[in-house]
């Protein structure tokens, strides 16, 4: 087993500048995901990690030792493509077991290893087929039997669930996860769909552009964005966000959104007089009710019943929100209505940098 | 294809259709061939005598025979067999190692080595008749089956070589990758997972270039002379003699030459069918 230490790296392809000074320490057993948009280097960084990219500069260690130059076979690493890249030519079982015999193990280590792998998989009956005579989930199983039969230092993943229906996906998260468990061994999961990435990680590394936004437990990154971008990535239905002004009032502030609104903020933040803020407010934390002194007037857009809960969509002004509710509220699309929301719950962030701004130490 | 979903009729129906265009074509396809067995089996008497008919009255295998012991094809034949195989040999490996090269690797001058290569073949061979007599010359290379190879390699690699890149292109790359991760090196896994895939674009590519040798004219007229050296193409123009031309034996012999290719495509057609990489990938 094995800890990754990724320190400055940087990957350009000509001029261009794909990642920009990535540093990050991955501990002996973790289950990283790396989360983000398309486009954002994701698999890039896996790859440097694999040895199939070279490090424009910064360096990549495995258990502190500088990896950068060693090419792929030596470095004990099994990655699980996207599209599986399974051998055509060669049987599930030699599929699985090519990694060993290119190391010449002994037959009968193969064997039982093979044996193994395909009872935790479920692959028994399928070790004589090819590829080809399997479906989507087989497939990825077998990428799966291939990676997990070498026991190697680390295991890289590249979006592995993408290609599954939804059913099978959520099937495979799970059994991805006891795998883990199971095995323990240091994980680097790529993904860009955000529920993955909550369910699965010990920590969320959330890419954007080619530089990591915030690394944190799930719920850290859930509870407490560091900007704009992983607020509006993390979570579905993604958080709201409503433009304003930061106004002094008694001891306080409140916000005057650029609707004509004002929204009474937590006292806690550093904020300034007269600066412009966003301020962004899940949909969980939002509520439609009686008109009151801090609610705000809204007209709804659209009701989406989705049998646990309902999203319903507003508008304050021109501004659009989202509110989830597990209730079924008894009310009809252009009808008017107020919204309140959990003052605690809110997040504000620097309209200018987008970073969050935290209460003062 | 939904046939589970057709009545018993419309599938008679289905079949009928494409059975006959099928028979359309091959008729189209091997009628000449048909009648090169024809002509070759008619004795020289009867040919111009009974008028266009399917079949001759009498039959004879005389002019195969004479082809076989009173001319030189057999000769010609092997000079043919040797330089259509050893220029589909060579030809390949460089367009195979070239074609790889295409489709994996960036690097400089890639683009202008392709542009050239694009080049070669823009140009009428006969234009070229002349330079290339004059550079084979001195190098002793006219006369002689091994200035057929040189040249017949050099118009071949650059159309054989994109024919290559196209099939390694068809094969994902993910999956050399993850020979690599499994322990291969690069040639490794070249050798290892590409190289086997790549099988019917190999077999395709030296069926092109050795049918393309094997039937050129115009390089082995002009480069060769001596009777040693002649290729059965241009052995074929032999039985073109100033007052007649000896149909007969012409047809035996063209229908000799046709055996090998034949036993060639026999050999991978197997490979030219196959669609190996498939289930390598999603699907
Ligand atoms: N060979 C290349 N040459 C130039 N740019 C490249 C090359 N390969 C990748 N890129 C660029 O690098 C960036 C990151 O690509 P990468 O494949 O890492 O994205 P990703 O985060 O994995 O996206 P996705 O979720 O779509 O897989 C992209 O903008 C891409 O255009
Ligand atoms: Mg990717």
């Amino acid at each position: 087993m094995a800890s990754i230490q990724i320190t400055e790296a940087t990957k350009s392809y000509g001029n261009t500048a794909v990642l920009h000074g990535i540093d990050l320490n991955i501990q002996d057993g973790e289950f990283i995901v790396l989360v983000g948009p398309s486009g954002c280097g994701k698999s890039t960084l896996l790859r440097m990690i694999a040895g199939l990219e070279e490090v424009t500069s910064g360096s990549i260690s495995i258990n502190e030792r500088i990896i950068n130059d060693l090419p792929p076979r030596d470095r004990d690493i099994a990655m699980v493509f996207q599209s599986y890249a399974l051998y055509p030519h060669m049987s599930v079982e030699e599929n699985i077991s090519y990694a060993m015999t290119l190391r010449k193990s002994p037959k009968e280590k193969i064997a039982s290893a093979v044996n193994g792998v395909s009872n935790i998989l479920g692959l028994n009956g399928l070790l004589e087929r090819r590829p080809k005579a399997l479906s989507g989930g087989q497939r990825q199983r077998v990428a799966m039997g291939r990676a997990i039969v070498r026991d190697p230092q680390a295991f890289l993943f590249d979006e592995p669930l993408s290609n599954l229906d939804a059913r099978l996906r959520e099937q495979m998260r799970s059994e991805i996860r006891k795998l883990h468990r199971k095995l323990n061994a240091t994980s680097i999961y790529v993904t860009h769909d955000q529920i993955e990435a909550m369910t699965m990680a010990d920590r969320i590394v959330a890419m954007h552009d080619g530089y990591i936004q915030q690394v944190g437990t799930p719920l850290e990154i859930y509870d407490k964005p560091a900007n704009v971008f992983v607020a509006s990535f993390i979570g579905s239905p993604a958080m709201n966000f409503i433009r304003g002004t930061a106004s002094a009032s008694g001891e306080g502030y409140h916000l005057q959104t650029d609707q004509g609104h004002q929204i009474i903020l937590p006292k806690s933040l550093d904020l300034k007089d007269r600066m412009d803020v966003i301020l962004g407010v899940r949909p969980e934390h939002l509520m439609i009710v009686e008109e009151g002194p801090a609610s705000l007037p809204a007209t709804v857009d659209l009701i989406e019943p989705m049998g646990l809960s309902t999203l319903v969509h507003v508008r304050v002004g021109q501004d659009s929100l989202k509110i989830f509710t597990l209730d079924r509220p008894d009310i009809a699309e252009g009808t008017q209505v107020h919204v309140s929301y959990i003052k605690e719950k809110l997040h504000m962030f620097d309209a200018r940098t987008e970073m969050r701004l935290e209460s003062p130490v | 294809m939904a046939y589970y979903a057709k009545s018993k009729g419309q599938r008679v129906a289905d079949w009928s259709v494409h059975y006959s265009l099928l028979a359309c074509y091959l008729f189209f396809a091997l009628f000449p061939l048909f009648w090169l067995f024809k002509v070759a089996v008619t004795p020289t008497k009867l040919l111009y005598s009974e008028g266009i008919r399917m079949w001759p009255s009498e039959m004879t295998w005389a002019n195969f025979s004479q082809v076989m012991t009173d001319t030189d094809f057999p000769q010609f034949f092997i000079n043919s067999a040797i330089v259509s195989g050893s220029t589909a040999v060579i030809s390949t490996l460089i367009a195979a190692a070239a074609g790889y090269s295409f489709s994996r690797f960036h690097y400089r001058g890639k683009a202008v080595i392709i542009v050239l290569m694009l080049i070669t073949q823009m140009f009428p061979l006969v234009m070229l008749i002349a330079p290339i007599f004059r550079i084979l010359t001195p190098l002793g290379l006219t006369d002689s089956l091994l200035g057929l190879v040189v040249v017949y390699t050099a118009f071949n690699v650059p159309f054989a070589t994109f024919l290559m890149q196209s099939f390694f292109d068809g094969i994902p790359k993910d999956l050399e990758e993850a020979a690599m991760i499994d322990g291969n090196t690069r040639f490794g896994a070249l050798v290892k997972i590409i190289f086997p895939l790549t099988l019917p674009g190999i077999a395709a590519t030296l069926g092109f270039v050795f049918t393309a040798a094997w039937s050129e004219l115009l390089f082995a007229l002009m480069l060769v002379s001596s009777p040693d050296a002649v290729t059965f193409p241009v052995g074929l123009l032999t039985f073109v003699s100033k007052f007649s031309v000896d149909f007969g034996q012409m047809m035996a012999a063209g229908f000799l030459a046709l055996i090998p290719a034949a036993i060639f495509f026999f050999l991978i057609q197997r490979y030219l069918v196959q669609g190996l990489t498939a289930g390598a990938v999603k699907g």
